[in-house]
């Protein structure tokens, strides 16, 4: 009998020997994943980011408001990990170019379609008379909150609309015509921050539009409800009515009361986004990685994913008037006709894109199911063949990279992956 | 809670007597295998009860240090006749979180070969769902392909006929039921993909959720320590009517499960696998799973029996368990690559049982799980020390 209580305490101790990685796994090392929150701030800012992490996890139903039409289920499912998600959760955008511009078709369901559908509910399909579609695979939600948190102005300076600097990359804001939503969004935010002047001011008649593949939204609180709205079909007190399929001619939703998310659980998942650590770089001080990050520079890739920005005054001590090093502008640049995919949004060309953050980069492929997708669409597979689809502002620096020398251009992809 | 309060007055009051043994018309490893029928001819009461400790880690993160009171279960037996007999189980789970009637069930024998069984009864899926008792097992966890791809303990209205027929030297057992089946929670689910175990319901108790039985049936052969088993479960699970009109297509769910069971020398092998095939709208395909599959193997070796005071039959078993199961069998059609959502475990344990009714047990798990895009896997790990006694 007495054997047996020592083989039992024995086991049990070598159960809670927490660190040994044989007994219980320890965490991978944070370079190689991207959640978590920015190390510093308060426990009660920790409790909220993780209110705000259990509701980003969160997995709609049928009866607790999902859908009646809808791409994904949770946040996260499109999010996995926070990083870029996978293909099977791209969202699917249409639109048709006419004599007087680009059209949305909202009367046929657009721009976003909306391919899934609770059971019994039909599921739109790409209505006749689209010109252009695009395909945008889940961006990484990773250190959202810095880029949140810069001024209006710092994107101001950094646009070159008319190439003044004739370095041929002109760099537009992204500009959103006031909507009741927009200006809802912006007024709910500058309430709690401490500069309320700084982001969300009138830029040419409209809003910047800083997250999306074209800039779409505004800030993380106009993305969370629009994302809600549109990709799980949740609505919130700022999307207050369900999608219903148009296709069908029919108003019918689903039996859920709305909103279907209270408007705590949108702020819990606002900060969460907010605080949302940046990612940390792997062998940043390796001389193949210098190397290369000089050529990154050299070549003029920095000129659109600029390397370093500031935040402006937050409520957020952590986020509060940082550098911090996204490799973005988030500024709208042509990328050329292999690009153009002949749909848009606000006042983005067809073949302008905002410039995606480069960070995280370097291990997209642990949330994409372990292969790489890049792109807005995923249809590059390397990193080499993603570049070598930039064209339109872009060429001159993708010529330069094709002109490389293998070490060289070992060197450039060895910084990208060390991002 | 009235209701509650009331089921407990009468368990309280019920006369424990002692007399003839029960039950034998039907599989002696099936819902009567428990050792306070037989213990006489009249309404008898007894139960179960487990609880243990839990400490996990997933990736290095983990919920720390906690007890958990998983089961209070109540049994009545009584023989209301000679050929009539009754059997209900009560299920308190984690104190009155979660209170549940498994069981409560008439058998009316017809002869030695054939009984008729109605009520809310265990439908014969597995070998696990008839025989869920926790002191019967040296794991403090169920296998998990025994309680989500076979949804145990799955109770459900309705009836059929049970027999066992010797033969040969063999035992052959069938179980065979209409009852009221799954419901829409397979897909209406918290879990964003196809969740057998959320098609349970209550309601299903007051009637059927699609006006459409499902049908479940279990053979099975065993000689000496050795078993093995075959079974089905099947029928619609969506409400495709709506007030006499069609509103949906029909989506059905079927199961197939295999359960086996020898001996090698002193090792006891125990097992099952089943495979699910379910009925997904294509505007849910991939996300939802229209396949799910499973196994788990325990092996279980007594390795002592101490002499101990007042506890004559008490031995110490070594353990091991190995599960699998795939919540999402197939492959993303944009890319080519297999899906994932599966989860691979290996269990380590040792038991102690001062009496065959009673375990106190340790166990260490570790598992290996992916996500449904396939990312690189999760790892986790634990220790259990739990107890489970009839009584």
């Amino acid at each position: 009998m007495l054997r047996v209580v020592e083989f039992a305490v024995v086991l049990t101790a070598l159960g809670f020997s927490a660190g040994c990685d044989l007994i219980t796994p320890s965490a991978p090392p944070a370079a190689e994943r991207l959640d978590g929150f920015i190390d510093g701030m308060e426990p009660g800012q920790v409790r909220s980011h993780l209110l705000g992490d259990e509701e980003f996890a969160r997995r709609f139903s049928p009866s607790a408001g999902l859908g009646p039409i809808f791409v994904a289920t949770s946040c996260e499912q499109c999010h996995v990990g926070d990083g870029k998600g996978h293909p099977v959760f791209d969202l699917q955008r249409f639109g048709r170019t006419g004599p007087s511009g680009f059209d949305p078709m909202i009367e046929a369901g657009g721009p976003q379609l909306q391919h899934r559908a609770v059971p019994g509910y039909p599921a739109e399909s790409i209505p006749p008379g689209v010109t252009g579609i695009s395909r945008f695979t889940p961006p990484a939600v990773t250190g959202l909150g810095y880029l949140d948190a810069v001024d209006d102005s710092t994107l101001v300076v950094l646009a070159d609309p008319d190439d003044l600097d004739g370095d041929g990359i002109s760099g537009r804001l992204q500009i959103h015509t006031p909507t009741p939503l927009i200006e809802d969004a912006l007024a709910l935010e500058a309430a709690g921050s401490p500069n309320p002047g700084a982001r969300g001011n009138l830029v040419e008649g409209g809003y910047i539009g800083r997250f999306g593949k074209k800039g779409l939204t505004v800030n993380l609180l106009h993305q969370t409800v629009g994302a809600y709205h549109q990709d799980m079909g949740v609505t919130s007190d700022l999307l207050p009515e369900d999608l219903f399929n148009v296709q069908q001619g029919a108003r019918a939703s689903d039996p859920a009361p709305d909103p279907e998310v209270s408007s705590a659980t949108v702020a819990n998942v606002v900060f969460y986004l907010k605080t949302l650590r940046a990612p940390t770089r792997r062998r940043a001080a390796a001389p193949d990685v210098l190397a290369g990050e000089a050529l990154f520079t050299d070549l003029g890739c920095g000129d659109c994913h600029v390397p370093t920005l500031r935040t402006g005054r937050s409520e957020i001590a952590v986020l509060d008037q940082v550098e911090f090093h996204p490799y973005t502008d988030l500024l709208l640049h042509d990328m050329g006709p292999s690009l153009d995919d002949g749909y848009t949004e606000g006042r983005a060309l067809t073949s302008e894109w905002r410039t995606p953050p480069l960070w995280g980069i370097g291990i997209q492929e642990n949330f994409q199911g372990g292969s790489a997708f890049y792109l807005h669409d995923g249809r590059a597979s390397t990193l080499p063949e993603a570049i070598e689809l930039h064209g339109g502002e872009a060429e001159a620096s993708r010529n330069a990279f094709v002109n490389l020398d293998q070490e060289s251009r070992s060197a450039l992809l060895a910084f990208l992956r060390s991002l | 809670m009235r209701r509650v309060w009331w089921l407990l007055v009468v368990a309280v009051a019920t006369p424990v007597a002692t007399g003839a043994l029960h039950g034998q018309a039907t599989d002696p490893d099936g819902v009567y295998a428990r050792p306070f029928i037989g213990r006489g001819d009249a309404t008898a009461l007894g139960g179960y009860l487990e609880a243990n400790t839990n400490y996990f880690v997933e990736d290095g993160v983990g919920e720390g240090f906690s007890f958990e009171f998983r089961r209070f279960n109540l049994f009545f037996f009584s023989p209301v006749s000679q050929r009539i007999q009754f059997l209900s189980e009560l299920e308190f789970e984690h104190g009155t979180e979660e209170i549940a009637l498994e069981t409560a069930l008439i058998d009316f024998r017809l002869n030695r070969w054939v009984t008729l069984r109605g009520g809310i009864i265990l439908p014969p899926l597995g070998y696990f769902n008839q025989n869920h008792d926790s002191p019967r097992w040296e794991f403090v966890d169920r296998p998990l392909v025994s309680t989500t791809v076979i949804p145990s303990t799955l109770s459900e209205v309705g009836g059929g006929v049970v027999g066992t027929v010797p033969l040969g030297g063999f035992r052959f057992t069938y179980d065979a039921y209409l009852t009221n089946g799954l419901g829409e929670g397979i897909l209406d689910n918290d879990l964003g993909r196809t969740d057998i175990a959320s098609g349970k319901s209550e309601e299903a108790f007051a009637e059927d959720p699609n006006a459409s039985p499902a049908l479940s049936a279990r053979v099975s052969a065993s000689r000496g320590v050795s078993r093995l088993g075959a079974s089905y479960y099947g029928g619609a699970y969506n409400q495709a009517t709506l007030e006499g009109e069609s509103v949906d297509t029909d989506r059905r769910i079927d199961l197939f499960a295999l359960d086996g069971a020898t001996a090698l020398g002193p090792l006891k092998l125990t097992g099952e696998a089943a495979l699910a095939v379910i009925g997904i709208p294509a505007s849910l395909a991939e996300v939802f799973g229209d396949r799910q599959w499973g196994f788990h193997v325990d092996l279980v070796a007594p390795v002592w029996r101490p002499t101990v005071q007042g506890y004559e039959n008490a031995v110490v078993n070594l353990s091991a368990r190995v599960e699998h199961v795939d919540y999402n069998a197939g492959s993303f059609s944009s890319t080519g690559a297999s899906i994932g959502d599966h989860v691979t475990a290996l269990v380590a344990g040792a038991s102690f049982r001062p009496s065959p009714g009673t375990v106190v047990r340790l166990n260490y798990r570790r598992q290996w799980s992916r996500d449904f895009a396939g990312n690189p896997l999760v790892r986790g790990a634990g220790v259990q020390l739990g107890f489970a006694t009839y009584f």
